[in-house]
């Protein structure tokens, strides 16, 4: 299969103590995030699955929109591209079409992939080319000091939202899901191991993988929504804020009550893109 | 073996598409718009067929920016639109223009602004082709005036896209879009192409944006060894975000200067009677046809006109210009266009004040008459905006 991408078979297997230089760009750090952003955690993670799954370097790509989220490929020493505000799933279909031997990650935030990029974003899952889709989700706009998002809660405070937002936030695995993805799971960035594994299924998948990866931003939404801290932030969102699937089946509804899912939401089978275009050309040609 | 060349009786649409596939095009993502629709179309049939990527994206703004991803995994890409979708393409192109990526981009203009007359030709996104994207950046517009010259034009696209790593527009209307005319069609080989030069340093030394003797570096594919950082911001020549002033002063210039400078390789023009011409016509795309007319039946007549024809608006052939009006016969410049004057402007600031610049304005979906350009050449009052009675056709506006 051309579209391959070189990887092991091996069960992914936790490896420590880990050297993330092999992956960094050192002369471009330190990075641009403030202290406390949960989007180093992340990265860690990222870095940890994506060494685990043995795909080489040159055959991987990272594209990013616009936003601190998607800094992040400045940072990794793949083949990177930091795009529009909003475009990068465009950008990465296009070169994922172009070179399917790629796996390609998409770096993007709450604002880029839901607000500015939602229409590409929906077209991207129901595609199913082969991408991994990142979403560092902050429910904030941080680069811009702290505007709502599509995933500021209803109440929560920002600049435009300065009485409580009136607006629902939209569930990016819902969305992902609907639109046709055939991997959607949520992490977060509290839970840093468990959100590795998750990474490293997300970029063993065939096809669009979407993780929603819930993520802090103390300089603005922490500050803004009267959270004392980085560490109370983490614990009341991320981690009293979530369950993961396992341990949703034990809970009660009631239990369950404004809990969001952590973990592998759904996984399913369809043609991916780029082989269906083979087909296709196959077809044409032969 | 035939060496016959091959005939075909193409509309300017599919002139195009055969142009860039000789170019080498393989990699094309569209959205639907009139009336570049069979630009799309015959790319959707084609590309397949040679082996090429076809996508239809989701909207203006994906297809271009699909087109830009498939340009950096290698490709030679292209993307085509009509007045709004290139409205909608502009933050793309300006990307596209910043991290110095060859790209093709077709605009078949239609009328007005908005939505205006879709089915309906105009010259108005001229000026939006240099102007329309934020910030100062670099420009080459090619605007072919029959079907035969599109399909060479659209070729030369590429090799300028390759040559000068930016993004080039082939700029055409409705008129010659649709217009059916027989072409030849040159055995492969016989017109150049240029293939994208590669880098041949080892990686590690790779610097994307380097500059040698004036010209910017090779630029690598992705996924070829050459891992490398591609961002809008303005970068240094290892490609990584620069807040260097100086760098970034000498990047502006230098993005502007590469197409500017070049105005000698880049722009081609028609030449028509301009030894001793007192009336020259500066008319370029569909207008110049009617200008290629009327000059012939005035000279046929004794009368001393001229044609200056631009195969290249952007960067504008200053040059070119410059030298008809410093040979000192010219008296009287005249220029027609489907637009309310946007290269008029630019005729007179090269001009400045040596000759008298007279436009012919038209914006009513109907080409401009001879008879309007014959009209001022011949020193009739013709109102900027105003057709003579005897050219104006009524017809129902239902599209």
């Amino acid at each position: 299969m051309t579209t391959q991408v070189t990887a092991r078979t091996v069960p992914y297997k936790e490896k420590k103590p880990f050297d993330y230089s092999p992956f960094l760009r050192k002369g471009k750090l330190p990075h641009i995030w403030c202290a406390g952003c949960g989007h180093g955690i992340v990265l860690k993670s990222l870095l940890r699955a994506v060494d685990a799954t043995g795909i080489a370097k040159d055959d991987l790509a990272m594209v990013s929109g616009i936003g601190c989220s998607s800094r992040t490929p400045g940072y990794v020493d793949f083949n990177t591209m930091h795009t529009l505000h909003g475009r990068a799933t465009a950008f990465a279909t296009g070169l994922k079409l172009a070179k399917p031997r790629l796996k390609v990650i998409v770096a993007t935030g709450d604002g880029d992939a839901m607000a500015i990029g939602g229409n590409h974003f929906i077209h991207a899952c129901r595609r199913n080319m082969d991408m991994l889709i990142l979403v560092y989700n902050n429910y904030i706009y941080g680069m811009t000091s702290g505007q709502a998002s599509p995933t500021t809660p209803e109440e929560k405070i920002s600049t435009t939202s300065r009485y409580g937002s009136i607006e629902p936030a939209f569930d990016i695995c819902e969305l992902a899901k609907t639109a046709g993805a055939t991997f959607v799971a949520r992490g977060t960035a509290y839970h840093a191991q468990e959100l590795e594994k998750t990474l490293y299924e997300g970029l063993m998948h065939r096809g669009t993988a979407v993780i929603d990866i819930l993520d802090s931003c103390p300089t603005y939404y922490g500050r803004f929504n009267k959270y004392k801290n980085v560490a109370e932030m983490m614990d009341k969102i991320e981690k009293d804020g979530t369950v993961s699937v396992a341990q949703a089946a034990k809970l009660s509804p009631e239990k369950l009550e404004g809990k969001q899912l952590r973990g592998i939401l759904h996984r399913s089978e369809r043609l991916e893109y780029c082989d269906g275009y083979k087909n296709l050309v196959d077809r044409v040609t032969g | 073996m035939s060496t016959e060349k091959k005939k075909k009786f193409l509309q300017g649409n599919e002139a195009c598409i055969e142009g860039a596939l000789y170019a080498g095009c393989r990699f094309y993502a569209g959205y639907p718009i009139t009336p570049s629709t069979e630009v799309m179309e015959l790319m959707a049939l084609s590309l397949p067929k040679v082996g090429g990527k076809f996508i239809q994206m989701e909207d203006e703004i994906g297809s271009i920016c699909a087109a830009i991803g498939g340009a950096l995994a290698g490709e030679k890409a292209m993307t085509g639109t009509s007045g709004p979708g290139f409205s909608l393409k502009q933050e793309a192109l300006g990307w596209a223009c910043m991290t110095e990526v060859p790209l093709v981009i077709v605009n078949v203009m239609r009328s007005g602004p908005s939505t205006g007359y879709p089915t309906g030709p105009s010259q108005s996104d001229v000026m939006q082709t240099k102007w329309g994207s934020h910030g100062d950046k670099p420009t080459i517009t090619l605007v072919p005036a029959s079907v035969q010259e599109l399909f060479y034009e659209t070729i030369r696209a590429f090799n300028l896209s390759e040559k000068y790593r930016t993004p080039v527009i082939v700029l055409f209307d409705e008129v010659i879009g649709h217009m059916r005319e027989a072409i030849t069609i040159p055995e492969p080989g016989e017109v150049e192409v240029l293939e994208r030069r590669k880098p041949t340093c080892p990686p590690e030394d790779y610097r994307p944006y380097a500059i040698q003797n004036g010209e910017v570096a090779p630029l690598a594919p992705f996924g070829e060894g050459y891992r490398f950082h591609v961002t809008g911001l303005y970068h240094a020549e290892d490609g990584f975000p620069t807040a260097n002033q100086q760098y970034i002063h000498d990047t502006g210039m230098r993005l502007v200067n590469k197409v500017e400078h070049n105005q000698d390789d880049i722009c081609e023009n028609e030449e028509l009677f301009l030894d001793d011409a007192e009336v020259v016509v500066f008319a370029y795309g569909v207008s110049s046809k009617s200008a290629k007319f009327a000059v012939k039946e005035l000279r046929a007549g004794g009368v001393k006109a001229g044609l200056l024809r631009p195969k290249t608006i952007w960067p504008f052939p200053s040059n070119a210009l410059d030298k008809v009006v410093a040979a000192g016969n010219v008296k009287k410049i005249i220029v027609p266009e489907m637009n309310l004057g946007q290269i008029y402007g630019e005729v007179q600031k090269v001009v400045a004040g040596r000759c008298e610049v007279q436009g012919i304005f038209r914006v009513d979906t109907e080409p401009i008459h001879p008879k309007q350009i014959m009209s001022a050449v011949l020193g009739h009052q013709v109102e900027p905006t105003v057709i003579p009675d005897e050219v104006l056709i009524e017809r129902p506006m239902d599209g």
